[in-house]
């Protein structure tokens, strides 16, 4: 067996170890109510950071505009699933044909936006990847959409004008800055099984000719540029892949609270997921795994220490940065070099320096 | 409101954006890090200042300089502790402790302030406001409010006089201390190539520091500023003019300084006119519009160089 097929044989066996235990105790009611509600969470977030670990770790571009393309995948299934909740009632299909619209208009936003964003690099990239976040969740907070017998009424800026409406049949959809209430159709199963997805997906594709073109282009720029590959189609193809799968986690997120305001998606957002993706190490999905559920359950079980929590995690923040590159960490990563897990991190990290 | 009375409200904001956008552009410059916690010292610099303000003894003056002090021993202490040991670090790493300094500061703010948004007092409370007044023999000031309301032309508050005039002042200061000082010209040294600067005999190390300092003292400044004209003020306050100020930095060039200040500017009248004639929701949204569009035309900003890569 190759090494890599193993090596995200094993990553994808972590995962579905992690979720099967964890919701089997969950089941069991012995996990209590708290921790069970972060399993869900935690599934959405770790595709958003392995999705954003495309963009970041393999085609070595900062994206701070992550948490866009969630809030047009979340809007967008939210949407759909509250129109079709008369049409479609069987909840599952309804959320299946959801998932794939929310990740079909994030990967149309994405190559909307890829096409312009592209063009430029480094912080630059960065920066305009930040605007088009915050555009997008500023669009999101002034669409009203209204749905009556004649159909649906779309309004922008201002609500729909209430006269034109049936008020019999009228039905919310969208509510502007008060968002949209989308059908519970979340589950813990189906967050597993699209997590498993964008997981193979994305281990595919890191391993195909296109991944590995975007780490030659990773590596360098003009190499990869004269040795005739096609930057601008990896570049896009990877951008709008890591997309798409921030609208499916979207999805995924719109439908398990029960009222999703635009708010929720601004760069704070981006930057969270961004902080796990860093920190996991960049380019390795493992890393981005461990990382995700480890910085996402902290906070939330040290609950208890509620006013210190977050200044303490902005501490081991700083730290946990300053100790990675310091000697010490050199010395201390060359002893348990043995294990395999910290094998694949230390020879992403060396990929990440020669940025 | 007439386009002159929005255009100078967007001078005033904009010449804020310009004082928070000098330290993102000369800390860029120098070190080669987007420093995310820049915004958060605003909000140190507007909290301390309300502290100092409000304890009954501390004059208004002496607690803009109290706050311009406390910023910028605290800008060179983060500098010092958090980002000088992850000089030869990948960008991403400092970008991230960046990150964790600005968390930092926000819920250090967060557990000695509370949450609650402080109403922050004018530091120039009791000032009139200017008002032009245009009448038949020309235009006429006054210092006192006048009942000519159909022939008003303008009215200036006194925060937005002082916030226009004292940027104005600083900026001058700055390009004066960058050009002509032999600290100023260390500091471009230094952000044109460290090693070489260094074997020019410039303590690479002293001229960072600096940079530091003097980014974080103009934070206070515009912190102060800032909370006057818009008085509410919680630890979130520093953040979204933090990232205003960044993209205005980029707009302008970034690690470019007259850039610095003209994208700023320029950012602060976009957003107010923005804000007047299209959709006050819309204004954060058409901000970034222009950027980027600007961006696509124009890579590195308006006055950024354009740097070939060699191979």
């Amino acid at each position: 067996m190759k090494k890599t097929t193993l090596n995200n044989l094993i990553t994808c066996g972590m995962v579905l170890a992690f979720f099967a235990i964890f919701g089997g105790l969950s089941a069991a009611g012995i996990l209590g109510n708290k921790l069970s509600g972060l399993l869900v969470p935690i599934g959405i977030y770790i595709i958003l950071s392995v999705s954003l670990n495309l963009t970041v770790g393999i085609l070595g571009e900062l994206s701070l505009g992550h948490a866009g393309f969630m809030c047009v995948g979340a809007y967008m299934g939210g949407i759909f699933s509250t129109i079709m909740q008369n049409v479609i009632t069987v909840s599952w299909i309804r959320m299946i044909v959801a998932i794939i619209v929310g990740g079909l208009g994030a990967a149309l936003f994405g190559l909307i936006i890829g096409i312009p964003v592209l063009r430029l690099r480094g912080d630059y990239l960065a920066i305009v990847t930040l605007g088009f976040g915050e555009i997008i969740k500023s669009i999101a907070n002034n669409i009203y959409i209204v749905s009556d017998k004649n159909g649906l009424h779309f309004s922008f800026a201002n609500a729909v004008n209430p006269d034109i409406i049936d008020e019999a049949t009228r039905q919310d959809i969208m509510k502007g800055p008060l968002g949209i209430n989308a059908p519970q159709d979340t589950n813990l199963l189906l967050v597993v099984i699209v997590l498993m997805i964008t997981l193979v997906v994305l281990m595919n594709f890191i391993d195909s000719k296109s991944g590995r073109a975007c780490m030659s282009i990773r590596d360098n720029f003009i190499a990869a540029q004269s040795v005739g590959i096609n930057v601008t189609k990896y570049r896009l193809s990877a951008f709008v892949l890591s997309a798409a799968f921030a609208g499916v986690a979207g999805v995924l997120y719109s439908h398990s609270i029960t009222s999703l305001v635009s708010k929720k998606f601004d760069y704070n957002l981006s930057i969270l997921i961004l902080v796990f993706v860093v920190l996991g190490g960049l380019g390795s999905l493992r890393g981005s795994v461990i990382a995700t559920v480890i910085l996402y359950a902290l906070p939330e079980i040290f609950r208890e220490f509620s006013d210190y929590r977050m200044l303490i995690y902005a501490i081991v923040l700083i730290f946990m940065m300053i100790f990675n590159n310091s000697h010490a960490s050199e010395i201390l990563k060359e002893k348990v070099s043995a294990l395999p897990i910290f094998k694949k991190r230390s020879a992403n990290a060396a990929g990440g320096d020669s940025k | 409101m007439s386009f002159i009375q929005y255009l100078v409200s967007g001078l005033s904001l904009g010449a804020i954006y310009a004082l928070i956008a000098l330290g993102y552009t000369m800390v860029y410059g120098i070190a080669k890090m987007l420093n995310f916690a820049h915004g958060d010292i605003i909000m140190v610099g507007g909290f301390t200042a309300f502290t100092a303000i409000s304890s009954a003894w501390c004059p208004v003056w002496l607690s803009v300089i109290i706050s311009i002090v406390v910023c910028t021993v605290l800008g060179v202490v983060i500098e010092k502790i958090a980002y000088k040991p992850l000089r030869n670090a990948p960008p991403l790493a400092v970008l991230i402790t960046a990150i964790g300094v600005s968390y930092f500061l926000q819920n250090a703010a967060l557990l000695i302030f509370g949450s609650d948004s402080k109403n922050f007092p004018s530091v120039v409370k009791n000032a009139p406001p200017f008002m032009l007044v245009y009448e038949n023999s020309g235009v006429k000031f006054f210092t006192s409010p006048v009942d000519t309301a159909d022939k008003l032309l303008l009215t200036i508050s006194m925060e937005t006089f002082v916030s226009i005039v004292v940027s104005l002042v600083i900026m001058a200061a700055l390009t004066f201390f960058i050009n002509k000082t032999k600290a100023g010209k260390a500091m471009l040294a230094v952000s044109e190539d460290k090693g070489a600067a260094q074997l020019m005999g410039i303590n690479v190390n002293a001229t960072i520091s600096l940079t530091f300092a003097i980014g974080s003292s103009l934070a206070a400044v515009a912190g102060v500023l800032m909370c006057s004209s818009y008085p509410l003020l919680n630890p979130y306050t520093g953040s979204m003019p933090g990232i205003k100020a960044f993209v205005a930095a980029v707009f302008g060039g970034i690690g470019s300084i007259p850039g610095a200040m003209i994208g700023g500017i320029l950012l602060g009248v976009i957003e107010q006119i923005s804000k007047a004639y299209i959709s006050s929701q819309l204004s954060d949204a058409i901000v970034f519009m222009v950027l980027i569009i600007v961006l696509i035309f124009k890579p590195t900003g308006i006055l950024g160089k354009k740097i070939n890569e060699k191979v």
